[in-house]
């Protein structure tokens, strides 16, 4: 081996060195993407109202409530991100119950008390066929029921035909159906200065609020001018409860009781902790992975890619024999390559992106079998081992770039419109791709003339580097 | 060592209806058969759920019925696990889907969920479109400066080819396709301009024979010269995809069923669609130099 050839040596065995005390050990050392570790990913658009505009200011208190409740629910490194003008990103690794999470963030949670106008009868239950002994009883049932659902209706109508007199008023519904004409809003959920769930003697859970001095005072106020009337509680336009008031209370403290179980009624107290989102909310896209499913999708991905490069190790040595043996020592470098550059880049590794590595075992070796066939052209034109490598090397170079610029232009295309997982297959391909150019050139190059140079042939013929 | 040729040339006309049958086939099923475009695209509800005892995908399609769901699409992956493609779009829906299986098959689990609005999958499918079309003008815009015009028409020719082909079998199979598969065409794109490149790139080196050669003798040159190459890349990128479709799991089975479709594609358009369709151009108009 010549002196000139040993910078080669000297480069590869830096980069090796690096890249081993980059990925050892590797144990929590690679971001894992959603899709493999569990969680759910959510898109949030704020949706413009008359009462709330999007503006940068409610978008910006947008995220701040969302990040109390969040963190208030207890999720270990939650993402939340604004994107664009007006959405917002949420990411929660590791949640169990994906429905709940959904609740949590999307809802606006805007509580009010208000007075209770007018009430229609609560739509009853329809009727059963089971519960009727012939077709005929059963179509009169339903009939009945029909009429009684209509006169509900044209009840809603009186209703807010009557609230329009009514200034601050409205019609809202309640899970039974009934309708309610209420009145203005008595006390808001912004006069709250804690929420929490308890129990009442019935081991129910309910809702304890702890209103501010203000909402104190109001409180104490429409409870007194309500005494014996009912009084509507309303979230989010719909009526939760709508007890009557049995006597005025005083000291700031009042309970929600609705049909809540006890994680729906933590969830509550989160919620008006956390205040109300300043603008209502639209849930675009929701993907949520449970843990179970993630942690097969790594083992899979891991052992189809343990099986794939295994078949082109072994391709490899038995076509090539001992060029064979260096091909798959760069190919080995290369994947701790890509492993070394997703750690560094601090990348998110996705399912995709397992499958991007996957496919970039195969690819990897292109350089190699490029090299190998165009040493084999010239050996066969005559030429000693060594300058058959020169030469198979040199001319083999500007093919390799070629063909790997053009997958890097796909690959940056889909970087730049792709998002989460496909981005995830983006990086790999693309770090997969610069260190397997890296290692076809400089590993097995290296490596091949350290052979050859070991078996005396060097400095039979001229060469260039 | 041996040397082998095959004379590829003599066939080109056959290997250029092959090809041009094959796309007009897959044309016309994405016409009138439709591709079977998942949830990122059209907007929707999709579960997956695991049973604690095998189901049987009747029982299931008669307890969505019962609520009104009986439009959904049921696919099972293994005798415990379905994936539930809920026909309406809103929250509610998947919210009493879930109820509903919970309430019959007790002890099941929801392993995953996704949502995706209608507006976000009229905005990816926008987005895939504008990706590709950049994709490919990037490339013709590469080759066209590293090789001569041609060679860029005749790849992007391949390109097309090869793609063309990937979505016709999917639309065969009713395979889905998701947005991992707009990263899998792109990377068929790129791998098959690899493949197509290499041998181009061997007819640049030869170009200067063309007079005593004449097109098709060098171009036949140039292909068994790159040959055992073109087989060998093929061969060792089809194996770990091939690894990757038999025990990947469920999640990647269309992303690397679209690689696999497409690297064969890929090596046949290498070697016999954009050579074949070279030569055909250079013979009916012949260029200077």
């Amino acid at each position: 081996m010549l002196k000139r050839d040993r910078w080669r040596l000297g480069i590869v065995a830096i980069v090796v060195v690096a890249a081993l005390v980059t990925v050892f050990p590797i144990s929590g050392k690679i971001n894992l993407g959603l899709d493999l570790k569990g969680g759910a990913h959510i898109v949030l658009q704020a949706k413009e109202s008359a009462e709330s505009k999007v503006t940068e200011d409610s978008i910006e208190r947008l995220l701040a409530v969302l990040r109390n409740r969040v963190d208030q629910y207890g999720v270990a490194e939650p993402v939340i991100q604004r994107e664009g003008r007006d959405r917002v990103i949420v990411d929660l690794p590791g949640i169990q119950d994906p429905d709940a999470a959904l609740e949590l963030i999307g809802k606006t949670a805007e509580l009010e008390f208000r007075s209770v106008v007018e009430a229609t009868a609560s739509v009853p239950p329809g009727p059963q066929r089971p519960n009727y002994d012939s077709d005929e009883e059963f179509q009169r049932a339903q009939t009945r029921w029909n009429e009684a659902r209509a006169q509900i209706e044209s009840g809603r109508e009186n209703l807010a035909k009557k609230g329009e007199g009514i200034a601050g008023s409205r019609v809202s519904k309640d899970d039974e159906g009934r309708y309610y004409l209420l009145g203005p809003v008595l006390v808001g959920g912004k006069d709250l200065v804690d929420a929490k769930t308890q129990y009442d003697n019935l081991g129910r859970a309910v809702v304890g609020l702890t209103f501010s001095s203000e909402g104190a005072r109001l409180f104490d106020k429409a409870t007194a001018d309500n005494v014996g009337k009912q009084i509507a509680i309303v979230l989010d336009g719909i009526v939760i409860s709508a007890p009557v008031v049995q006597e005025r209370i005083t000291g700031g403290n009042a309970q929600i009781s609705g049909h809540f179980s006890p994680a729906e009624a933590s969830r509550l107290s989160i919620m008006l902790r956390a205040g109300a989102l300043p603008i209502a909310v639209e849930v675009i896209e929701n993907r949520s992975v449970g843990p179970s499913l993630g942690e097969d999708s790594i083992n899979s991905g891991i052992r189809a890619g343990l099986i794939g490069a295994s078949l082109v190790f072994l391709f490899m040595l038995l076509y090539y024999r001992t060029l064979g043996i260096a091909a798959d020592a760069a190919l080995a470098v290369a994947l701790l390559l890509i492993f070394a550059g997703l750690i560094s880049l601090k990348a998110t590794l996705t399912l995709p992106g397992i499958a991007g590595i996957v496919l970039t075992i195969g690819m990897a070796v292109d350089g190699n079998v490029l090299i190998y066939e165009r040493m084999k052209e010239e050996a066969r034109a005559g030429k000693t081992p060594l300058a058959a490598l020169d030469a198979g090397f040199k001319k083999a170079l500007t093919t390799i770039l070629d063909s790997n610029i053009t997958t890097l232009i796909a690959a940056a295309v889909l970087f730049y419109f792709g998002s989460g997982p496909v981005r995830g297959f983006a990086v790999t391909l693309s770090i997969g791709i610069v260190a397997s150019v890296f290692c076809n050139v400089l590993v097995t190059r290296a490596l091949l003339q350290h052979f050859m140079g070991g078996r005396g042939a060097a400095g039979s013929v001229p060469h260039r580097s | 060592m041996k040397t082998m040729f095959i004379n590829f040339m003599q066939h080109r006309k056959a290997a250029l209806l092959i090809s041009f049958v094959c796309m007009a086939a897959s044309l016309g099923l994405i016409y009138f058969k439709g591709l079977n475009l998942g949830i990122d695209f059209t907007g929707g509800n999709v579960v997956q759920v695991e049973f604690a005892q095998p189901a049987a995908i009747e029982d299931i399609r008669s307890v969505l019925a019962s609520i009104g769901q009986g439009g959904s699409v049921i696919q099972s992956y293994s005798d415990r696990g379905v994936i539930i493609r809920i026909s309406a779009n809103e929250e509610e829906a998947r919210r009493q889907t879930v109820e509903a299986l919970r309430s019959k098959f007790s002890g099941m689990q929801v392993i995953r969920l996704e949502k995706v609005g209608p507006v976000m999958g009229a905005e990816l499918r926008q987005e895939a479109f504008i990706a590709l079309i950049l994709a490919l003008a990037g490339i013709l815009i590469y080759i066209t400066v590293r090789f001569r015009f041609r060679f860029a028409v005749v790849s992007v020719a391949a390109l097309v080819h090869d793609t063309v082909i990937t979505l016709g079998l999917f639309s065969l199979t009713g395979m889905e396709i998701s947005s991992s598969f707009i990263a899998a065409i792109l990377t068929i794109v790129g791998y098959s301009l690899n493949d197509t490149i290499v041998v181009l790139d061997r007819v640049r080196e030869n170009w200067k024979n063309l007079r005593s050669q004449g097109i098709v003798d060098l171009l036949n040159t140039s292909i068994n010269q790159t040959l055992s190459r073109t087989i060998n890349t093929s061969v060792t990128t089809l194996l770990p995809v091939i690894a990757l479709y038999l025990w990947g799991g469920e999640v990647l089975r269309s992303l690397s069923f679209a690689l696999l479709v497409g690297i064969v594609a890929g090596t046949y358009s290498s070697i016999c669609f954009a050579t074949g369709l070279l030569a055909e151009w250079w013979i009916r108009a012949p260029q200077k130099d």
